[in-house]
């Protein structure tokens, strides 16, 4: 059973010392709110930067090719690297294990017409996998499929903003689009997410690449392959997949193992990289900051249940004499220490929270920085641990106190 | 009731030590009413700590209701205090954040009695000592009469088998401290055992014995003639 006189013990001393009571929650609370501001406008920085590359699936690899700069094997520098269907083919069977998606790029500039209206826009010819990679959104209609591929389809995909500049208000899907005076039907429309940054990516158009390839130059040339990796390697397992693929094709076009401009990739493997690296430096930053205003915290309100022993030496020294054993002496101190701790503490969360709440960060770098249930658990264990430190040192001292010299204090 | 054997106490003051009490031999039955006399410095007060089990003896032996108070841990020195020992003091000692029956219910508390009980009891005793009224009164509202009447109840509350006063009219002037001398005399009209420490003559003369302590020893134990106020 709980021990209600304990508490109505606390609760009377801390109501009648009020003053007292509110200063040593201050220094608490005070800390509590450093604390938490701190570990928001952390967690907010995290959430930008993870936002902020959301343009693209965060497990992808572009491969791109150029021209050789180093000579091998009796081939001269400067020869162009072509990628095509074959070796498509060949990383995507090779590496099928490590791929969840797979596309080929081919690169067109077209003048497109509807009616009177003209502009010119980029192409990407490409494979059904690729709205996984750039995580298009459709708006209406369908992407490039499989049935497209496979039949050289003169169906086409755009983006919201080539909507708004050549079609206005009218609905364009089922509506025939002039390219390079070649009619597409356009089967869906797509959105970027990452709008207003990049409205170049909502003015692309996509066409299947096998159409492509037979319009454009009858081949089966691809300007670049993209993939994503399967979200459960590890960041380490990513690159080292991706450096396999480029030394796959670097030996399949004889070029040479150090040569840096024939075969290039991007890796978002080693993005994640940094801002995992940069995330868990701000996190460390944060906790020993934050450690440092709890210690601080811990700190204060050890001092102030020093000074509280010391001003109650009298009183201890008369529990004393009427019986108080050792222990009890040294609970009350425990549990006022922690009681006070644990509701300043709280206090100080709340008000942190508020604090990120009410202000709107997001002009600088920091998105939605709440704080989680999990730190809030995490708060409370490390608020109860503070008080109990926080009381060690007084509570000895106030159970020590021999009951003589306690009550000789004046 | 209380048996003390060559007692000898002293205290350390830097590199010199202060020898207050050198061989003390006191024998006090139940139902005395004892008063220890001496000037400042006779080492009075320190007799009446040991016997209170607030300090410990240097050497020599000390009983109380039969038990050997010796080489006592906190704890169970704090439960002999609880059972056996009532205290009351020159300057009341009473916590100034509790009021009267709060401050009669703590020595209770400790002896892990429920609320209620401890409410009714406490409130048996602020009776006894004719406080009913002045209850729920905190200390700085009651005069010094009342205050060490409190502190009385507060002493009887735990029914203590040894009543000890240090001083206990010290603070008050002749009317209030006749009052309480009364009252003291009438506890031990009811068979409580009383010890007071005082160096006034004349409070000392209302007690039934007379022990006076200078310089460390005992120079006069005698029974008196009690002066009754009652």
């Amino acid at each position: 059973m709980i021990d209600l006189g304990l508490f109505r013990e606390i609760f009377q001393s801390l109501n009648k010392n009020k003053l007292r009571t509110l200063l040593s929650g201050f220094t608490v609370a005070f800390a509590i709110m450093l604390f938490t501001i701190l570990f928001g406008i952390a967690n907010g920085f995290q959430n930008t930067f993870n936002n902020e590359f959301n343009g693209d699936a965060n497990n992808s690899i572009f491969i791109y090719s150029g021209r050789t700069s180093k000579a091998v094997e009796g081939y001269q520098t400067g020869r162009k690297i072509q990628f095509d269907n074959p070796l498509y083919n060949k990383i995507k069977e090779e590496f099928s294990g490590d791929i969840e998606f797979i596309t080929g790029r081919v690169y067109k500039n077209v003048i497109a017409s509807f009616g009177t209206e003209k502009s010119s826009y980029s192409v990407r010819a490409v494979n059904p996998d690729h709205q996984f990679i750039e995580k298009s959104e459709m708006k209406n209609g369908r992407f490039i499929n499989a049935l497209d591929i496979k039949n050289n389809t003169k169906n086409i995909v755009i983006g919201n903003l080539v909507v708004e500049d050549l079609f206005g208000d009218i609905d364009p899907i089922g509506k025939y689009l002039d390219l390079n005076k070649i009619k597409f039907k356009i089967v869906g429309v797509f959105v970027e997410r990452t709008e207003g940054s990049d409205s170049n990516e909502a003015r692309v158009i996509y066409m299947p690449i096998s159409t492509a390839q037979k319009i454009y130059g009858n081949n089966d040339y691809i300007d670049q392959i993209n993939l994503t990796y399967n979200p459960n390697l590890s960041e380490l397992e990513a690159i080292s997949l991706g450096n396999n693929i480029v030394d796959k094709i670097k030996e399949i076009f004889f070029v040479a193992e150090n040569d840096q401009s024939a075969v290039r990739s991007r890796n978002r493997a080693r993005e994640n990289q940094e801002i995992t690296q940069f995330n868990s430096v701000l996190a460390i930053l944060v906790l020993i900051i934050g450690i440092g205003t709890l210690v601080a915290g811990v700190v204060g309100i050890s001092n102030i249940m020093i000074f509280i022993v010391k001003e109650r030496t009298k009183e201890i020294g008369i529990r004393k004499a009427l019986g108080a054993p050792p222990s009890s002496i040294k609970l009350i101190i425990v549990l006022e220490s922690v009681f006070v701790t644990a509701i300043s503490g709280y206090v100080g969360l709340l008000i942190g929270g508020a604090i990120l709440n009410i202000f709107d960060l997001e002009d600088y770098w920091i998105t939605d920085p709440g704080v989680s249930t999990s730190l809030v658990l995490g708060a409370t264990f490390t608020l109860i641990l503070a008080g109990l430190i926080a009381a060690y040192v007084p509570a000895n001292r106030a159970a020590s106190i021999k009951p003589i010299v306690a009550l000789r204090d004046e | 009731m209380l048996k003390i054997d060559k007692l000898h106490k002293s205290y350390k003051m830097g590199d010199s030590s202060l020898h207050v009490l050198k061989g003390i031999n006191l024998n006090v039955d139940k139902g005395e009413m004892v008063a220890i006399m001496g000037s400042s410095g006779s080492g009075k007060s320190t007799l009446l700590n040991i016997i209170g089990i607030l300090d410990e003896l240097d050497s020599g032996e000390y009983t109380l209701d039969g038990i050997e108070i010796k080489d006592l841990t906190e704890k169970k020195a704090a439960q002999y205090r609880n059972k056996f020992l009532g205290f009351v003091f020159q300057s009341f000692n009473l916590i100034n954040f509790k009021n009267a029956l709060e401050n009669v219910a703590l020595p209770l508390y400790y002896q892990g009695l429920k609320r209620k009980e401890r409410q009714e009891k406490a409130m048996f005793h602020l009776e006894k000592v004719g406080l009913t009224d002045w209850a729920k009164h905190l200390p700085n509202e009651l005069s010094g009469g009342q205050k060490q009447r409190v502190a009385i109840a507060r002493a009887l509350a735990a029914e203590p088998k040894l009543l000890l006063a240090d001083e206990p009219t010290g603070a008050l002037d002749s009317a209030t401290s006749h009052e309480i001398m009364q009252f003291l005399q009438q506890l031990n009209d009811e068979g409580k055992t009383i010890l007071i420490v005082t160096h006034e003559e004349d409070i000392s003369l209302m007690c039934k014995r007379i022990v006076r302590l200078k310089d460390g020893v005992i120079l006069e134990d005698k029974k008196i003639k009690q002066n009754r106020l009652i």
